[in-house]
């Protein structure tokens, strides 16, 4: 009888090492062009460029230097967001009140400022403290409760959107924030968050410098840091991560407190260059952000994406809201288009994820 | 299977509690847990010494899953004493666990699908270097190490950069088991390594056990195969009902033992007695409840 046996403890040498440096051979390598078109940000980058031609031809206007400025302009605005947005989807996880977060921090910055009459830097400090504290709540409710990032954020939009016109019309008795243009320190604070400059004859936001720095730092976080390598493992399967070691609670709360600071930056810009602010807008930016992100290639479900795809995104928005008003269409059609992108790229998005998992 | 043309003797396996006398690594002494109102795993007795393989093995549902969650800081017991070097402790997170050198390579092997070979292997253990804020992911060291590690295993991969979801189950488990030992455990913690892979695979793993074992860690082989257990064990615990069934050393124990208090033990020979009373069935070749001569986890206290 075999059973019987007392069956010999193993070998004690591991397992003899592979070749040199041999292929295993049974991958072929494919082709530079095939595995470029698999990224997502190639195909999002070409889409952008797919976008900027049709409207380079259709609408004349577009080819203009100046047309272009306010192009990447408006483009920037939705793109400074997106960034944070996206790194946050990236992270497995998104947040509904981001467009309303805007209008929230630009208003406490105000209203500080204005009715306590001190130089708005103070202000602006309030509002980055403010937002990092709505990204904080979002982010701990998250965490604490265990419930779905929908719910939660969806929660938070509510009540700033109720928020944010109640106390403004409590404290100014109106809609919108006074004038705070002739307070202390609003030329520097414009100079820093609102400011224009000229590159060979044509006026460019400093939004759009800011824009493409935010979106390098980003990329460099998301590729080569610590950090980034934890935004895509919580995002791509939290259980594991959490077990082999990565601080999945403070990953997550800090990208919604990324989140509250891209909406902090936005908030002021908005403040400084149009000096006063609406309290009711916002309400729907949070969906032009997370679409924006999900066009440049972010899985929505999370654990995949890069911070360069939602770039492009928030460029073919810019373009397309800015192309459509110089080709002289009803830009009521705006909407349309975006809705025709934002599903293309999820049919993309899917297709990717796909063909990564097949075994 | 190539595991049984070794060098190994049992002369070997009593040489190897030699540091015994160092004392466990890690030790529970009648530890238990519940959820709620529900008692997953109660007085249970375990002790993991250096060089040696300490076997858990039992059925679906036993508690061997609690058990382990319990050692690698998932979970916290809620009875009983768990100590580390023989201070007790209390592990919140997992990250405490591996900072005290126990790692655990799980049953679905923690590993992000999505991610590259190369940040799974390293997920959470990042090498860095430059100082902060320019402090940057060591992208070329940590390539070259997981390469050099995963040959270590045998395991030859054409692209790390390949996302680990579009590798088998036998490679996968492989990383993850390359990665613990890599990550320089002094306990190392495989739920149920063996359980997803053919013949070939098992064996690979079932060599890495041992090679881990001479490296001087003590390994906690958690599985429900008694062939694989008997092959590099040291030391076996049967659960059963989230209490302890067995408790004895290789010596005390046979394979066919040990299978049988796998199967239900002493439930068995109650069967054999009930199955006699029915026409057909032959139970001459069925083992006697005096057959079990293992030390039953309650009066094998002192054994190990």
């Amino acid at each position: 009888m075999s059973m019987t046996q007392q069956a010999e403890p193993a070998v004690t040498t591991p397992p003899a090492p592979g070749p040199g440096k041999a292929k295993d051979g049974r991958t072929t390598e494919r082709p530079l062009a095939l595995r470029l078109l698999a990224r997502p940000e190639v195909g999002v980058f070409l889409g952008a460029v797919a976008v900027l031609v049709f409207f380079l031809i259709t609408a004349p206007p577009v080819r203009d230097g100046s047309s272009m400025a306010n192009i990447l302009y408006q483009s920037s605005t939705i793109g400074i967001m997106a960034l944070p947005v996206a790194l946050l989807m990236i992270g497995g996880e998104f947040d509904l009140s981001a467009g309303v977060a805007v209008i929230t921090s630009a208003l406490t910055a105000s209203m500080i400022s204005y009715q306590l009459t001190m130089n708005v830097w103070v202000g602006v400090i309030v509002a980055l403290i403010v937002s990092l504290a709505v990204g904080l709540f979002n982010g701990w409710m998250l965490v604490k409760t265990g419930l779905p990032s929908f719910l939660v954020t969806l929660g938070t939009f509510l009540i700033l959107q109720g928020v944010n016109l109640a106390v403004t019309k409590l404290i100014t008795g109106n809609v919108a924030t006074d004038d705070i243009s002739d307070m202390d320190g609003f030329d520097q604070a414009k100079a820093l968050f609102a400011s224009t400059f000229e590159v060979g004859g044509v006026n460019v936001k400093i939004t759009v410098v800011w824009w493409l720095v935010f979106a390098a730092i980003a990329t460099w976080v998301l590729l080569r840091t610590k950090y980034g390598n934890w935004i895509f493992a919580v995002g791509g399967n939290q259980q594991s991560a959490r077990a082999v070691g990565v601080p999945v609670t403070f990953t997550k709360i800090s990208l919604f407190m990324l989140v509250g600071f891209g909406a902090w930056f936005v908030g002021m810009h908005q403040l400084f260059s149009f000096n006063t602010v609406q309290s009711g807008e916002g309400v729907g930016q949070e969906l032009i952000y997370i679409a924006a992100a999900v066009i440049g290639g972010c899985l929505l479900t999370g654990g995949a994406g890069s911070a360069i795809g939602p770039v492009f995104g928030a460029f073919m928005f810019g373009m397309v809201q800015q192309g459509i008003v110089y080709a002289g269409w009803n830009p009521d059609w705006f909407k349309a288009f975006l809705g025709v992108m934002l599903l293309g790229a999820v049919l993309i998005n899917l297709y990717v994820q796909r063909t990564a998992t097949r075994r | 299977m190539a595991s049984t043309n070794g060098t190994g003797t049992h002369g070997a396996v009593l040489a190897d509690k030699a540091p015994e006398k160092e004392g466990p690594i890690v030790e529970l002494r009648s530890a238990g847990k519940s959820y709620g109102n529900i008692r997953a795993l109660h007085g249970v007795d375990l002790k993991v010494f250096p060089s040696q393989v300490t076997c858990v093995l039992g059925d679906n549902g036993a508690g061997k899953s609690t058990l382990i969650k319990i050692i690698s800081g998932l979970h916290q017991h809620t009875e009983g004493e768990f100590l580390v070097d023989d201070a007790p402790v209390r592990f919140s997170t997992p990250r405490e666990a591996l900072d005290k050198g126990i790692a655990t390579v799980y049953q679905d092997l923690a590993v992000v699908p999505l991610m590259p070979v190369w940040r799974n292997f390293f997920l959470g253990s990042e090498m860095t270097k430059g100082p902060w804020p320019l402090r940057r992911l060591d992208i070329e060291q940590m390539k070259k190490t997981a390469d050099e590690e995963l040959r270590n295993m045998g395991i030859i991969l054409d692209d790390l950069e390949q996302p680990i979801g579009t590798l088998s189950g036998g490679q996968r488990q492989c990383v993850a088991i390359a990665r613990a030992v890599y990550f320089g455990a002094r306990v190392l913690i495989l739920d149920e390594p063996t359980a997803a892979l053919g013949v070939k695979q098992s064996g690979v793993v079932l060599k890495y056990i041992a090679a881990a074992r001479d490296r001087g860690l003590g390994v906690i082989f958690i599985t429900h195969n008694p062939h694989h257990a008997y092959m590099v064990g040291d030391h076996f615990s049967v659960l059963r009902l989230g209490t302890m069934e067995l408790n004895a050393s290789r010596d005390e124990v046979s394979l066919e033992e040990l299978t049988n208090h796998m199967a239900g033990g002493t439930e068995l020979a109650a069967l054999k007695h009930e199955l006699a009373q029915v026409r057909g069935v032959d139970v001459e070749e069925l083992p006697e409840e005096e057959d079990l001569t293992a030390p039953v986890a309650t009066s094998g206290e002192g054994k190990s």
